[in-house]
């Protein structure tokens, strides 16, 4: 076990090597470069232009006019003191500053929305599986069908669109109210948090949760046609024991493997839902950095949104095999 | 890395099923029979599967006919992309009567009000009210504004519109600069559709070259293949197409943005093909009559175009039906953010853009019927795919 979960870090740490390459290329495919879009900015902003040996500093800094790859060592060089690069659409601020915040919102985000949707699935699934061919197996099944072929964004809209025009509230978006917008944490901001956080919850976890429930039915239907289920209940057990104890334990289990599959939509999901509702999470300076070349900007939130999902990945890989002992790890 | 053991030789399909609920409903009639199990050909076991799955049967009709009419779009809808009328601006879609409201009178031919608009003093927006002094009668195969068919069949000839002065006709209402909406869906069906089909015939062009050279070839090749795809598979899709997309030369023509956008959707997407052909590759290398054919001294391509690509040829058109939906999201997706095909281009997506501010879906809810066409779509497409799925394996009941 010890030896997989090495093995298998440092196989994470090679994609990550891989995955900051191609983030670092992607990011430097248009043309313009990061530095005089700086100073431009810069410009524009204070109406003095920045002294000559700023940009030339700023220049050498990130090895504008050397080969791609010095330019690529010498952005990352700077990770291991926290330092990304400069943002040009959010003035001088450098971009570690910019995300760090936003990247905690998107992992909470991303994080409760796992939570939630299997809190509710795993039960409706179980609840489907025992009432099989009722009418509620039916409603459920039929709403499952729906929450897996709405796309986040259309639903994201359609939320926006009943809150306005049907309950008719006056709707800002966001995950906190304006008095605690850029407030230092406490008790009332994280209040305040909660009770945002339900609507992108929902909009999110919704096709996500419909899945792991269509499949929890339908492994729990499998495990409840096996025969140490009929020995269970010819023992005597209540048919509780026998549901919880024998088969739903056994019919969660490959559930595991699914979240390595849920993952990447999810964050997909978190970044448009994030622009529609105006989330502060990774989504809105992503767009925004990319509309306007910020090269360091966009490069390192692709970066650090795939960093999440290898880690992710790596967790759920972790959980898989300590949860299955038939698992062989080589 | 993680291998399971004791493993079934096929993957269990309860994940798919998308339409199991439907199927058992309507499965009691026409249960194919044990004697026609024994009798009928694979082809015919295939059909009548498929026939069974109501649901996917009625999605491919929906999607048949969604695709006549944007491929005709320019026929069955009154108006161009881009004919405007600004003093329709955000104007309410007009309702299609037969009875006339003022005097009760029938007419045969359906009939539109005119509309008039009103400045409000207090909102400054305008207003529309029906005029119900005059009535805008609807006839078929009206000449209005002229389009190519196909970009080379000039023709103005629409399937229904108005013939007199002044009338209109907007059956789903009109955008900010007073285009008909219903028009310009048409119209933009023609990029959203035709994205997912395109850019999922790149995919598989793509993933079944790489992931079959990869599978027979094996060795370094196959080594730095697969790792290639785990890297580009270990960035969240979305993000990724964003920033693809986000590198298309803002200089660029509508046209070459528009097979950007699908090259890009596709990058992505052949990773998870090229595994799967991959995989069916090492499977079918161990199986008998390929050792025969290698015995009878066939080439490796012979092998792989006579044997091989036959065998996987439902696999792959089954996972490309499934694909379909999802890059047609992603168009939308990337469109709707602003990074997507650029105007004059239409696509469903851009349409839904103009309905992201709240103050536009709140006074004009209208501008979300793109949203509805998109929504048709994909469920349609999951639908269908589902149903191929069920087909291609004829023999499991």
């Amino acid at each position: 076990m010890l030896a997989f979960v090495v093995r298998r870090f440092f196989s994470m740490a090679i994609t990550f090597i891989l995955i900051s390459i191609i983030s670092f290329i992607i990011i430097q495919l248009p043309p313009g470069d990061v530095v005089s879009n700086f100073v431009r900015q810069q410009e524009a902003v204070s109406g003095t232009s920045l002294p000559a040996e700023t940009a030339e500093m700023l220049r050498q800094r990130y090895g504008y006019g050397e080969p791609i790859y010095m330019q690529y060592l010498k952005w990352v060089a700077g990770f291991p003191s926290g330092n990304f690069g400069i943002s040009v659409v959010y003035g001088d601020a450098e971009v570690a500053d910019l995300i760090g915040r936003r990247i905690g919102l998107t992992l909470l985000l991303v994080g409760s929305t796992l939570v939630f949707s299997w809190a509710l699935a795993i039960p409706f699934g179980i609840y489907a599986a025992t009432h099989k061919n009722q009418l509620t197996d039916y409603l459920l099944s039929g709403f499952s069908f729906i929450g897996i072929s709405v796309p986040d964004f259309l639903l994201a809209i359609i939320y926006l669109f009943i809150v306005v025009f049907v309950l008719k509230a006056d709707y800002a978006g966001g995950l906190f109210s304006p008095q605690y917008m850029d407030a230092p944490w406490s008790w009332e901001r994280f209040l305040d948090l909660l009770a945002h956080l339900p609507a992108p919850l929902i909009i999110l976890g919704l096709g996500g949760m419909a899945g792991t429930f269509r499949i929890m039915r339908a492994n729990l239907l499998d495990v409840l046609d096996q025969q140490f289920i009929e020995a269970a209940r010819a023992k005597g057990l209540s048919e509780r024991v026998v549901i919880y104890k024998h088969a739903a334990r056994i019919a969660i289990n490959p559930l595991i493997s699914r979240l390595g599959l849920q993952l990447p939509i999810l964050l997909s999901g978190a970044v448009i839902i994030s622009i529609v509702l105006d989330l502060p999470t990774l989504g809105p300076p992503f767009l925004r950095a990319l509309r306007d070349q910020d090269s360091f900007l966009a490069g390192t939130i692709l970066l650090m949104l795939a960093t999440m999902l290898l880690v992710g990945n790596f967790l759920a890989d972790i959980l898989l095999a300590w949860s299955d002992p038939r698992i062989q790890y080589d | 890395m993680i291998e399971q053991t004791g493993d079934k030789p096929f993957p269990k399909k309860s994940e798919g099923g998308l339409s199991r609920w439907f199927r058992r409903r309507s499965q009691t009639s026409d249960e194919i029979t044990e004697d026609e199990f024994q009798f009928l050909t694979v082809r015919q076991l295939m059909w009548r599967k498929f026939a069974r799955n109501r649901m996917a049967v009625a999605s491919g009709v929906v999607l048949i006919l969604l695709y006549i009419i944007t491929i005709f779009a320019g026929f069955f809808a009154p108006y161009n992309a881009a004919t405007a009328r600004s003093a329709y601006s955000f104007g309410p879609p007009q309702t299609i009567r037969f009875y006339d409201e003022e005097t009760g009178q029938f007419f045969l031919r359906p009939f539109v009000y005119r509309m008039k608009g009103e400045r409000n003093m207090q909102t400054f927006q305008l207003e529309y009210q029906e005029d119900r002094s005059i009535r805008d009668h609807l006839h078929l195969f009206v000449r209005g504004d002229s389009y190519r068919l196909f970009g080379l069949i000039e023709s103005d000839l629409h399937l229904f519109g108005t013939v007199d002065e002044g009338s209109q006709i907007y059956l789903l209402g009109a955008d900010q600069r007073g285009r008909d909406l219903f028009s310009r869906i048409l119209y933009g069906g023609q990029v959203s559709l035709s994205v997912g089909i395109i850019g999922v015939l790149i995919t598989v062009a793509l993933g079944s070259t790489i992931g079959t050279l990869s599978g027979y070839l094996g060795g370094t090749f196959d080594n730095v293949v697969q790792r290639l795809i785990e890297t580009l598979r270990s960035f969240p899709q979305l993000p990724m197409w964003m920033a693809l997309s986000a590198a298309i030369p803002p200089q660029w023509p509508p046209e070459w943005v528009y097979a950007g956008i699908v090259v890009v959707l596709a990058f992505i997407n052949w990773t998870g093909l090229a595994r799967e052909v991959r995989g069916l590759v090492l499977s079918l290398r161990q199986r008998d009559f390929i050792a025969a054919a290698e015995a009878a001294g066939a080439s490796t391509p012979r092998i792989v175009r006579k044997h091989m690509i036959p065998n996987m040829a439902s696999h792959i058109i089954v996972t490309a039906t499934l694909a379909i939906p999802g890059t047609i999201l992603g168009e939308s997706a990337l469109s709707f953010l602003g990074i997507g095909v650029r105007p004059p281009m239409v696509s469903w997506g851009l349409l839904l853009n103009e309905a992201i501010r709240i103050q536009v879906i709140a006074l004009h809810p209208w501008t979300l019927y793109p949203g509805l066409f998109i929504l048709i779509t994909v469920i349609a497409y999951n639908f269908l795919g589902d149903g191929l799925r069920d087909m291609v394996d004829p023999f499991s009941r």
